[in-house]
């Protein structure tokens, strides 16, 4: 049984959320500077770069990750928590420091972007390890009462590592000319990491072992082959199986459909203008955050099960209206234009004509089409290069409740899930066990989300549908009604630690 | 409850050879004849990463349930 009292526990959940937050700003800062980086490390029109190019963001964003919970899982079982997520915190910052140290493709060739892809795999193989460590570690010291509501203050670091990138990002962009960040800037997020790790350490050093584990170490009932107690007893692997299919898959798809669909969908399909989009959901995040402590609370009062549930059951219900109502608020054919003032440019040595139109609707929005005619081909065919669309505020507050509704949905699934996974399994095999199913769910089901979804909204929109831009949520419905399903009639209450 | 559970074993293990069949010719081959690499990628995850776990983790959830090892009195 935990005795840590309230002051301990926050200590315990300062040092871990901080470790676990750096780690998510480590791993997205390279999402959110990926065209800098594609263009320093993988030069367009280069077929092996664009090779590694595609690997590095889809192997270790999302493939590596099991792979890391596996072995630093198992690590976190044999010699404790607290050193293995020691580990993982120095591996990441380590690796995201060196990103930022490496010469560019121009300086060194092809070196450079393998480079890039052995530490991002290093990113994927730490970011597998570090969750399961630190939800563990909070778990073992909190109150078997309240360990939804602690463990989720783990749940909050995800996205507040987003939040904390953009600003990095944002911050370094303002001090900088534009051209003094295209040459150099761009590293400085990279760097700032290493600063972030060094502190993280320095506090997560200071830290005790947990006691639960200690004391099953000091009792020599520690696991001697956790990756074997685990998978390889008939036992154990039910309820890894259980876990992920009757949970972590469903939680997966739902956070990305909540937080990364959503912002591609408004990008891609909307066409709103980057700034817009960043702003809206930035608000939704920070609207929705809150509800994460409050869903795990809330979880310890009522069970976890009924709250993934419920967070399901609604996204499942309600995503193809909210995204219908989310298209329909961009449609500007369906709106009224007051004012239209249009240019025109002629690049006369390839001999090609370019018009642009702003208009301007009498509700506020805006919209930027640029139309491209190449003159050399008869007959002209006009051809649409790029619709912007600016919301006018009214519109742009019904997004930000749409998403921010995608975003409590999330809150609902994540907020109870590291509790959830944590009383599923024994003390003894906890890290590896709870590990691989969240990663598995979250990695790879989640993670894929964005790539598979955008292939179901293409091919409907080439094969003419005219609602081809709700085609991409059939795959997080069907993912998240089956665990919905799976979990409803296989989880119970029970606690088997 | 507990019959409920093995039949439902049942569909799952339908459902991972309706999983192989769509991952494999849908999603999966589709991509390596696009002649794109990001395409490429896309499909070798598809194909050995994302079909296997699907198809081998829901057969073994099935075969799981529908042996009653998710029955009340084995959780």
């Amino acid at each position: 049984m935990v005795k840590t009292d309230t002051k301990g526990i926050w200590k315990v959940i300062s040092a871990s959320s901080m470790g676990t937050l750096i780690e998510w700003y480590d791993f997205y800062i390279f999402g959110s500077l990926a065209v800098v980086i594609s263009t320093k490390f993988f030069p367009s029109g280069n077929p092996t770069a664009a090779f590694l190019s595609t690997l590095a963001t889809f192997a270790a964003g999302f493939v590596v990750r099991p792979f890391g919970a596996l072995f630093f899982g198992r690590l976190g079982d044999l010699i404790g928590r607290k050193y293995t997520f020691m580990a993982t915190l120095l591996l990441m910052g380590g690796a995201t420091f060196l990103i930022g140290c490496i010469p560019s493709y121009e300086t060194i060739g092809f070196v450079a972007p393998l480079l890039v892809l052995v530490l991002r795999l290093l990113q994927g193989l730490a970011l597998g390890g570090e969750y399961g460590g630190a939800a563990t570690y909070v778990a073992e010291h909190a109150p078997e009462h309240q360990r939804g509501y602690w463990t989720s203050w783990i749940q909050t670091t995800a996205t507040a590592g987003l939040f904390v990138s953009l600003m990095v990002i944002l911050i370094t962009r303002s001090l900088l000319s534009e051209e003094a960040f295209d040459t150099w800037g761009w590293r400085v997020p990279f760097w700032i990491s290493i600063i972030m790790v060094y502190v993280s350490y320095l506090i997560r050093k200071r830290m005790s072992e947990s006691p639960e584990f200690a004391k099953a170490k000091a009792d020599g009932k520690t696991s001697k082959n956790p990756l074997k107690e685990s998978f390889g007893h008939k036992y154990n692997l039910k309820f890894v199986l259980l876990a992920l299919f009757g949970a972590t898959m469903g939680q997966g798809v739902v956070w990305y459909t909540g937080q990364f669909y959503a912002m591609s969908f408004m990008k891609t399909v909307m066409n709103l203008e980057t700034s817009q989009v960043d702003t809206l959901l930035g608000i939704a995040l920070v609207m929705g955050t809150p509800f994460f402590v409050f869903f795990g609370w809330l979880s310890d009062k009522i069970g976890r099960k009924k709250i993934m549930i419920a967070g399901m059951f609604l996204a499942v219900l309600l995503y193809r209206p909210i995204y219908k109502t989310m298209y329909e608020t961009a449609d500007v054919s369906s709106k009224t234009v007051a004012k239209t003032e249009s240019s025109a440019d002629l690049d006369r040595e390839k001999n090609i004509s370019t018009a642009t139109f702003h208009y301007s609707f009498t509700d506020g929005s805006k919209a930027t089409k640029i139309i491209s005619t190449d003159l050399n081909k008869m007959p002209f065919a006009p051809e649409t290069k790029s619709t912007i669309i600016t919301l006018s505020p009214n519109d742009k507050w019904l997004l930000v409740f749409l998403v921010w509704v995608q975003v409590l949905f999330v809150t609902m699934v994540y907020g109870p899930i590291a509790a959830f996974l944590v009383e599923l399994f024994p003390t003894r095999i906890r890290y590896t066990s709870m590990s691989l199913p969240y990663h598995v769910g979250n990695g790879i089901f989640g993670g894929l989300l964005p790539a598979i979804s955008t292939y179901l909204v293409t091919n409907a929109k080439e094969n003419g549908d005219p609602e081809f831009y709700l085609e991409g949520l059939w795959y997080p419905i069907i993912v998240a009604s089956l665990s919905m399903v799976i979990g409803m009639i296989y989880l119970d209450h029970k606690k088997r630690n | 409850m507990n019959f409920i559970k093995r039949l439902l074993g049942l569909i799952c293990i339908l459902l991972s050879v309706a999983a192989a069949y769509f991952c494999i010719m849908h999603f999966g081959l589709p991509k390596f004849n696009s002649g794109k690499q990001d395409d490429l990628v896309f499909g070798i995850i598809i194909l050995f990463i994302l079909t296997p776990l699907i198809v081998s983790g829901l057969a073994i959830f099935g075969y799981f349930a529908l042996n009653g090892e998710y029955d009340k009195n084995k959780m």
